[in-house]
């Protein structure tokens, strides 16, 4: 912890962004991320859109320290590839698309693999794991089995764990944490969706960076702050919602008429522009 | 914070013993005492196979006696202990139980630990192949040990078996981990195809040494295919304990290591695991002991799978408690196992290897078939 605060501090100056530079990420021979150059700051929420396959996952786990890459990312004004796993995790916290346990844990337990801070005793490791709990809209789930669980109860089990690790969006010494979302909401229903979208955004509101990868164009419209648009890895557009969030942008990224609406009540949403004879047959 | 909601219903020992510290959650109230209970029973048990044999041993007379002598065993023995008695004691049972102890946990702990790293209840050092090559390597020496590989034997001396076990059997781990695992997922069936053609190519090697062996080492290589303890003597002891220790005194540091490989290879990184330290690590101590154990006992097969199946029902998967569980109960059934072989046919014995396939392959069966559909097989 004190390596970190003096490496920090040295930087402080920085340390409020996410800087990627012509980031390139291959899987084998196939160019998956080309050519990406984007920041996103502390107390905003980013999100990232684009058809399947566009490289959006792929560019996270860059990101996280997944992919080994080419080119530059600085996170907390230094070069991801270069911070050991243990300080990684002590400014960013990741939910994976899928996860599978190889072994029945309790959810308290799950969470609890999240606590990283060994000086906690038992009674405060429980309190935790029980606000976590809360905040995710399971209460008193602690004792119940992880593999027995619905799958949109395990994602939020998991957001829950990654919440314990990376608690304050703003550490002691000032330097913003980070939450890395891989389809945060894929597996929830729609109060759930509104639920969890809202806990990011909140996270992001009080200081920290949130990234997620979404699918659901209306859900970013409602919650994100800044946008960025991926097909065939590479960067289309990226920058605030209002300006992203246009029918030329997004009709072409996802090959299908969209049309985008705003009005006062609602904000922007996005709905699929059917001709005439779509809508009836 | 709703601590009223009711726990829902528990399978396994746990829910037999209806242990309330489940409705937090938090097993590890019961972890402790399961342990604490598993030191006691293991310290019965092996008084209790002190005891046991051909001759009924005061087994209580001749203990406190014990410390002093392994201290200095110079010292006189006071007259009220039988001499006989004593040589049955100290040189006859309490190496092959101290032995039996040793390997017992090496067993158990190599296939918890070897379980976490693959991410698979089924994963176990005979199983796959591990102590297939950790025989290879051991018989290779105990053919070759007086020609070709004198030199080396002369270097290594007691330790020159498990040594070479120990090699053995990491390459088959090794082997074993580059087939299995891809992109940082373990597949179930190549898991345990890919064991079962290197065991049984490993085998055929060995079975090929009998043709280059004579009588003394033949009987060696066949009693020590099935596993036994019957050779057991302090030399022994000596040559396996300092391995087999240091394996059981650094799994503990794993524990959270492994607890992270749970959530998969990816999730274990992003909350700070170095998972491919974690990874040569955990493979160099379950080599390193099940070769060490293979070298003084032979196959003994399936405690590594029996063990942390069972503490995992009762105790949950925490490794933090399941390693030095894993250890007490592996020690306990191998020396209860071995008591067993050399009484039930006596003055004959059996080799240990075939009571605990008696008990363990029809359990892994059981495993087996209770995980189907989750295993993917």
């Amino acid at each position: 912890m004190s390596n970190l605060s003096a490496l920090t501090q040295t930087v402080a100056a920085h340390v409020q962004f996410l800087d990627v530079r012509d980031l390139k990420v291959t899987l084998g021979n196939t160019l998956i991320v080309n050519d990406m150059s984007l920041s996103a700051h502390a107390g905003e929420l980013l999100a990232i859109i684009g058809p399947s396959g566009s490289g959006k996952t792929t560019l996270l786990k860059a990101i996280t320290g997944e992919r080994p890459y080419l080119g530059s990312i600085q996170l907390g004004g230094c070069e991801v590839a270069s911070l050991s796993p243990e300080t990684q995790a002590m400014i960013r916290g990741v939910l994976p698309q899928a996860s599978h346990l190889s072994f029945p844990l309790t959810v308290s337990e799950v969470i609890g693999l999240g606590i990283l801070d060994r000086r906690q005793d038992r009674l405060s490791r429980a309190h935790r794991v029980a606000e976590a709990l809360s905040l995710v809209g399971l209460p008193g789930f602690e004792a119940r089995t992880y593999q027995d669980l619905s799958g949109g109860e395990q994602q939020r089990v998991q957001l829950a764990r990654v919440l314990c690790q990376v608690w304050d969006p703003v550490a002691e010494d000032g330097t913003p944490r980070w939450l890395f979302l891989d389809e945060p909401v894929s597996s929830l229903d729609i109060k759930h969706q509104y639920q969890i979208m809202k806990l990011a955004k909140d996270y992001a509101r009080r200081g920290g960076g949130v990234i997620a990868v979404m699918h659901d164009l209306n859900l970013t419209a409602a919650f994100a702050d800044k946008v960025l648009v991926m097909k065939n890895g590479s960067k289309v557009q990226h920058g605030s919602l209002e300006d992203v969030f246009s029918e030329t942008t997004l009709t072409p990224t996802f090959e299908m008429p969209l049309a985008v609406t705003r009005d006062d009540e609602n904000g922007i949403r996005v709905v699929p522009r059917f001709s005439a004879d779509h809508s009836k047959s | 914070m709703s601590d009223a909601t009711a726990p829902r219903h528990r399978r396994g020992l746990a829910a037999i013993l209806g242990l309330t510290a489940l409705s937090q959650g938090d097993r590890a109230g019961i972890a402790r005492w399961v342990i604490v209970a598993l030191a006691l029973l293991l310290s019965a048990t092996a008084i209790g196979s002190l005891a046991t044999g051909p001759i009924l041993v005061p087994v209580f007379d001749l203990l406190p006696h014990i410390p002093g002598q392994l201290l200095d065993p110079s010292a006189p023995l006071p007259e009220t202990v039988s001499v006989r008695d004593w040589i049955v004691v100290m040189d006859i049972r309490l190496p092959r139980i101290t032995l039996g102890a040793l390997v017992g946990a090496a067993l158990a702990v190599s296939g918890a630990v070897m379980q976490g790293l693959f991410r698979n209840p089924l994963a176990d050092p005979g199983i796959v192949g591990v102590s297939a090559g950790a025989g290879l390597g051991a018989a290779l020496f105990i053919v070759l040990g007086n020609a070709t590989l004198a030199p080396a034997m002369a270097i290594l001396g007691i330790y020159a078996i498990p040594f070479a076990a120990f090699a053995g059997g990491l390459i088959n781990t090794l082997l074993l981990y580059r087939i299995g695992t891809r992109g940082g997922f373990t597949s179930v069936a190549t898991l345990l195809l890919a064991g079962i053609a290197l065991g049984a190519l490993t085998g055929a090697i060995t079975g090929l040494l009998v043709y280059v062996a004579d009588d003394n080492q033949l009987r060696d290589l066949q009693f020590w295919g099935l596993g036994s303890l019957a050779g057991a003597n302090w030399e022994k002891v000596a040559s396996a304990a300092p391995i087999i220790l240091t394996m059981l005194l650094a799994t503990p540091f794993l524990a959270r290591g492994l607890n992270a490989l749970t959530l998969g290879e990816a999730a274990a990184a992003h909350i700070g695991i170095r998972v491919q330290r974690l990874k040569n690590i955990s493979i160099l101590l379950v080599a390193a002991a099940t070769g060490a154990s293979v070298a003084v006992s032979g196959g003994i097969g399936f405690v590594g799978i029996v063990v942390p199946h069972l503490l995992r029902l009762s105790i949950g998967p925490d490794h933090k408690y399941l390693l030095p569980a894993a250890a007490l109960l592996g020690a306990i059934l191998l020396i209860g196992a071995d008591t067993l072989a050399r009484t039930i046919v006596a003055p004959a014995e059996l080799p240990i290897g075939i009571i605990t396939a008696f008990v363990g392959a029809p359990f892994f069966l059981w495993i087996l078939l209770r995980n189907r559909g989750l295993t993917g097989l």
